[in-house]
């Protein structure tokens, strides 16, 4: 790790501490639904950046992640246990959904995933005895441990950029594990991999299962955030929406979806003066910036800063690359 | 038994129609591997292109519906593949997916701001009578819908199958390399995929919008359709798609009526999931080579 890496690495930690200070309720609100679609994308981008995987069933791991959570929380039980099952169940489902579906790929799991979305949205519309049907639930309370109570807006923020940071902490050190590693190489050269003696069906699995917990987690701190969910926040919209976070960000980068969730959180707060026309603009900027930049702002950025200080590389490596 | 006969016909009809956008869906997929997510979009816009002729330039409902086949050549077209397919597609088809996303979100919304938001009354091309037949009451605006439709399709498949130009798509379709060692044009074979992408989504949405009012958000159902009839007929077979198209459009229509219609919608998608789980290329298409 680089002095400038751990330098921008302290900035971040800081800036993340001092941005909600002094500013109103609405803000800080803003800045808690960055942090927790930053875990949502974070999750996916283990599936698609690392595994290659497209998954549409992002928004249905929070969806049900936030169920559990407001339902295990309304009847009384603490929060921490709550978020352990909300992040099993998660995983579990995302383990069965994967199973079989992962025997196809790519876009047919994307169609998969995507039928997946739909029918969670159905069963928790539809079965209003357990979910409160198209109404919701409402009053879910936000977590108390001991003499900290985060029911204001102020110690929930710094509630979510704890559970934030543990995350991203564990995604840092998982992706730098041989583990980490062995998904990086599934998504490089899967064939390779495979004839390096990888179990590249588990590892796609295990990275798809433990991207849906992410998700799931992500939803468990949606819930007594907003302390209100019904179905419809938790359609294929809100899927698109946490892959453009990734793929805007930059798809395979560690802070990619960080970036990407900031955009698409801020973006429209920012587009607020241009009335109903935000998601036209908006829908123009991901075009022009898929057009120009496939690989993200960071992948952009990348190539911005090569052409300026072209990196070093060894002539070697280059003709073995050749080869 | 007359109540499933109705039940059929209008199920046909619609499927028909599904079965048009489907069919462009696979088209473009064979042609140039891209996955168009705005296809529900692509089949919601042609019917505004006709609305704005009549009501803001004041033409009569064929010169509109003629201006609106054009337009739909020249936009979802000519320019989908110039403007947005042809720069993307060296990046793999993920970049083009999302892509075709924000297409979607950006022709749904322009169509919610700068024409309206309310579903609009589309003039009706076909008598509405509806006929008595065995005690099943039928319309004829079905029945057309469903002739219309076949035509479309069945003239797509002997244009491709028996002129000199559809067997060069066919072939661009198979292997663009080998087409063009074989002399094959394979950027015009390519260019004539998506134009006719374009006219089978406007025929599609001339005749659906009289039966469901033309509204900006048409696209999400109509587009979910057409992917799911695509994959459970065969990704990479016209017949399949058109299969894929008449099934969803039965089985969506029993399962309103048998089946609860808060589940309605339920059906087509777990019966995408079977197909998935089962037959991956769909019923009637054929395995895809592993790419290595």
């Amino acid at each position: 790790m680089t002095a400038l890496r751990l330098l921008f690495l302290v900035a971040f930690g800081l800036a993340l501490f001092i941005a909600p200070l002094g500013q109103g309720n609405y803000i800080i609100y803003v800045l808690c639904s960055w942090l927790i679609f930053s875990i949502s994308a974070m999750g996916l981008n283990l599936t698609l950046g690392y595994a290659g995987q497209i998954s549409l069933a992002q928004a249905a791991f929070m969806g049900i992640g936030a169920y559990i959570t407001a339902l295990l929380t309304m009847a009384g039980v603490h929060w921490i246990v709550a978020v352990f099952c909300s992040i099993g169940a998660s995983f579990v489902i995302g383990l069965v959904l994967g199973y079989p579906a992962l025997r196809v790929q790519h876009h047919f799991l994307a169609f998969v995933t995507l039928a997946f979305t739909t029918l969670v949205f159905l069963v928790l519309r539809n079965e209003d005895w357990l979910t409160g049907g198209s109404l919701g639930l409402v009053g879910i309370p936000r977590p108390v441990f001991g003499p900290f109570d985060t029911m204001k807006q102020l110690p929930f923020y710094y509630f979510t950029v704890v559970c934030f940071l543990i995350t991203a902490g564990v995604m840092a050190w998982m992706l730098h594990s041989p583990w980490g590693r062995a998904f990086k190489a599934l998504r490089e050269n899967p064939i390779r991999a495979n004839s390096l003696g990888l179990n590249t069906t588990r590892m796609t699995l295990l990275a798809f299962a433990i991207g849906s917990a992410m998700g799931g987690l992500a939803g468990a701190l949606q819930a007594p955030l907003v302390q209100f969910i019904e179905p419809g926040s938790f359609t294929l919209i809100l899927s698109l929406k946490i892959l453009l976070m990734v793929i805007v960000g930059g798809s395979g980068y560690f802070f990619g979806p960080i970036l990407g969730a900031g955009l698409v959180v801020l973006l429209p707060e920012m587009l607020r003066f241009t009335d109903g026309y935000y998601l036209i603009i908006y829908a123009l900027l991901v075009l022009v910036v898929m057009i120009f930049s496939p690989h993200g702002l960071i992948g952009l950025g990348q190539k911005l800063l090569s052409s300026f200080k072209p990196r070093e590389e060894r002539g070697d490596l280059k003709q073995g690359a050749q080869l | 038994m007359a109540e499933l006969l109705q039940i059929l016909v209008s199920g046909l009809s619609a499927g028909a129609i599904y079965a048009l956008a489907a069919v462009g869906f696979t088209l473009l997929w064979q042609a140039s591997q891209t996955i168009n997510f705005a296809q529900g979009e692509f089949v919601m816009l042609p019917a505004f292109f006709v609305l704005a002729g009549m009501t803001i330039f004041g033409l009569p409902l064929w010169a509109a519906i003629l201006t609106a086949l054009v337009l739909s050549l020249v936009v979802l077209g000519a320019m989908f593949k110039k403007l947005i397919v042809e720069p993307m597609l060296p990046h793999g088809t993920l970049p083009l997916v999302i892509a075709t996303i924000a297409l979607g979100i950006l022709m749904k919304e322009s169509v919610k701001e700068f024409y309206s938001a309310q579903g609009q009354p589309f003039p009706p091309l076909f008598p509405q009578h509806v006929i008595n037949f065995f005690g099943a009451s039928i319309s004829i605006q079905d029945i057309c819908n469903l002739v219309v439709a076949f035509a479309a399709i069945i003239s797509l498949q002997l244009f491709l199958g028996r002129t000199r130009t559809g067997r060069a798509m066919q072939a661009t379709a198979q292997d663009p390399r080998v087409a063009e060692i074989l002399g094959v044009d394979v950027k015009k074979m390519v260019m004539y995929t998506f134009l006719i992408n374009g006219a089978l989504a406007a025929i599609a949405s001339i005749l659906i919008s009289p039966v469901y009012l033309a509204k900006f958000s048409n696209g999400e159902t109509l587009g979910m359709i057409a992917f799911i009839a695509a994959i459970v007929g065969g990704f990479n077979q016209i017949k399949g798609a058109l299969l894929g198209g008449l099934l969803i459009g039965v089985i969506d229509n029993l399962a309103a009526v048998y089946v609860s219609a808060e589940y309605r919608t339920a059906i087509p998608l777990i019966l995408l999931i079977v197909i998935i789980m089962v037959r991956p290329q769909g019923i009637l298409g054929t395995p895809e080579g592993r790419t290595v």
